[in-house]
């Protein structure tokens, strides 16, 4: 399976039926299209709608439809449609059950860092600082390693935070991760690597409990 | 009293050095018509407050590609090439601020409210030199509001009078910014006759509007046409 597909089904097992969720740009958009069957959950868009529907057909495209990635969307059944204020009252107000995130580096306290390297890319943080302090479950999905091998979850975050301890969980390729008051603990593995691979791939000193599931 | 006028005619109040809300969220719900005035009329020095500064040569870009810019303020700027190289280069200053700040701090500066506090970037650098409470045991900012000298605002239906409704998500931040700015001017893709708009659907009153025009040859550009991957027979 390809590991973005992967990150992105595994991802999806966190919705619970009647959440309110948020997906970040990029990867964590595709989790929409592996939603499981019999959980009906809404999803909200920062731009100003409460219920994302599938993307159009070609003949349905509207320019005054789109979500936070500036895609083209449609609308769910039952959606509505508000200002940009009142988006981030949901969103600040903790009415947004879940949050899924992209990262460039999480760390042992829950710190994320995602928006900006210094000198390099300034795009900004657009909604994410407001996600991460107002959503009641930050879940990040993310590849492991950066495209040089290095590890992404790290002792303490060296790029400008989004938020600090917001994390809950961490979903890779490779693992998922639970971040506690004590320090990142290893909840699951993926059914094709072992614990080694994992620990060692993860700069972060990581606390393996007797029992890892597989994913 | 008479609000309807041109672009024209509306732009040319603006004077160099200017302050101006624009309303979008990327290339959704933009002021086109404004925007095409006051490049056309030259205006420089502004400082831009809008969510997104455009891509390259359409929208924001066209005043940023004209260095007409001398300031943005943004909670995202990454679709603009060129906006990427002045900004990398120091020749245009930027204010990057969290969304949901971004639209209560103007939400304030229409309401009158002096300030608020938020937990949103507490313990990042957007908190640098802001106040920081605890209140009720979590950690908030003090943000304060942001007003404009104008707001340019972008409608689907408005009348005469300046009240304004929007369509789909191309509301976004044009409703805080209309309460937000000294002279607000709206152009609606229809500009209809006082009392064809139903009073309950009204999402802007036209207490906050001071011009409205009817807008011409919008574009409404698509940034990411994205359909719904039609599967052939099997």
């Amino acid at each position: 399976m390809d590991k973005r597909d992967r990150i992105v089904r595994r991802v999806a097992r966190e919705l619970r039926d009647g959440d309110c969720v948020n997906l970040g740009i990029g990867l964590p958009t595709l989790v929409a299209s592996v939603i499981p069957p019999g959980v009906d959950i809404t999803l909200h868009s920062e731009n100003g709608l409460l219920g994302i529907g599938p993307y159009p057909d070609e003949d349905a495209v509207d320019p005054d439809l789109i979500n936070a990635g500036k895609e083209t969307i449609t609308e769910a059944p039952g959606c509505s449609y508000f200002n940009g204020a009142e988006s981030f009252a949901m969103v600040r107000g903790g009415h947004i059950d879940l949050t899924v995130l992209g990262a460039l580096e999480v760390d042992m306290a829950g710190n994320l860092a995602n928006w900006m390297i210094p000198g390099k890319m300034v795009k900004g943080m657009g909604g994410a600082m407001d996600l991460v302090a107002g959503a009641r479950r930050v879940v990040i999905a993310m590849e492991h390693t950066t495209k040089d091998g290095a590890s992404k979850i790290v002792p303490s975050c060296s790029l400008p935070l989004t938020g600090a301890k917001v994390v809950s969980l961490i979903v890779t390729e490779l693992a998922v991760i639970e971040v506690t008051p004590e320090g990142l603990v290893l909840r699951e593995i993926a059914e094709d690597t072992t614990l080694e691979a994992v620990t060692s791939a993860t700069a972060a000193p990581l606390m393996v409990p007797t029992s890892v599931g597989r994913f | 009293m008479n609000k309807v006028t041109t672009a024209e005619a509306a732009v040319a109040r603006i004077p160099h050095g200017a302050t101006i809300m624009m309303g979008g969220f990327g290339l959704c719900g933009i002021p086109e018509n404004l925007v095409r005035a006051l490049h056309a009329q030259g205006t420089r020095d502004l400082t831009i407050i809008s969510n997104n500064a455009g891509i390259d040569g359409f929208g924001i870009g066209v005043l940023l590609g004209a260095r007409q810019v001398r300031k943005m303020v943004s909670t995202y700027v990454g679709e603009n090439r060129e906006f990427e190289r002045q900004l990398l280069a120091n020749e245009i200053e930027v204010e990057l601020v969290p969304q949901g700040t971004f639209a209560e701090r103007i939400r304030a500066g229409g309401a009158g409210v002096g300030g608020f506090y938020t937990p949103t970037g507490v313990g990042t650098i957007v908190a640098d030199g802001k106040e920081t409470r605890v209140l009720n045991g979590r950690s908030y900012l003090l943000e304060l509001p942001l007003r404009a000298d104008f707001a340019f605002i972008k409608g689907y239906k408005g009348d005469r009078a300046g009240n304004l409704v929007y369509r789909k998500t191309a509301r976004n931040f044009n409703p805080m910014m209309a309460t937000a700015a000294t002279m607000t001017i709206a152009e609606v893709e229809q500009l209809v006759e006082i009392g064809e708009l139903d009073p309950e659907s009204i999402v802007t009153p036209a207490i906050f509007v001071k011009h409205i025009l009817q807008g011409t040859h919008y574009e409404k550009r698509v940034e990411r046409r994205v359909v719904h991957r039609i599967h052939a027979p099997v």
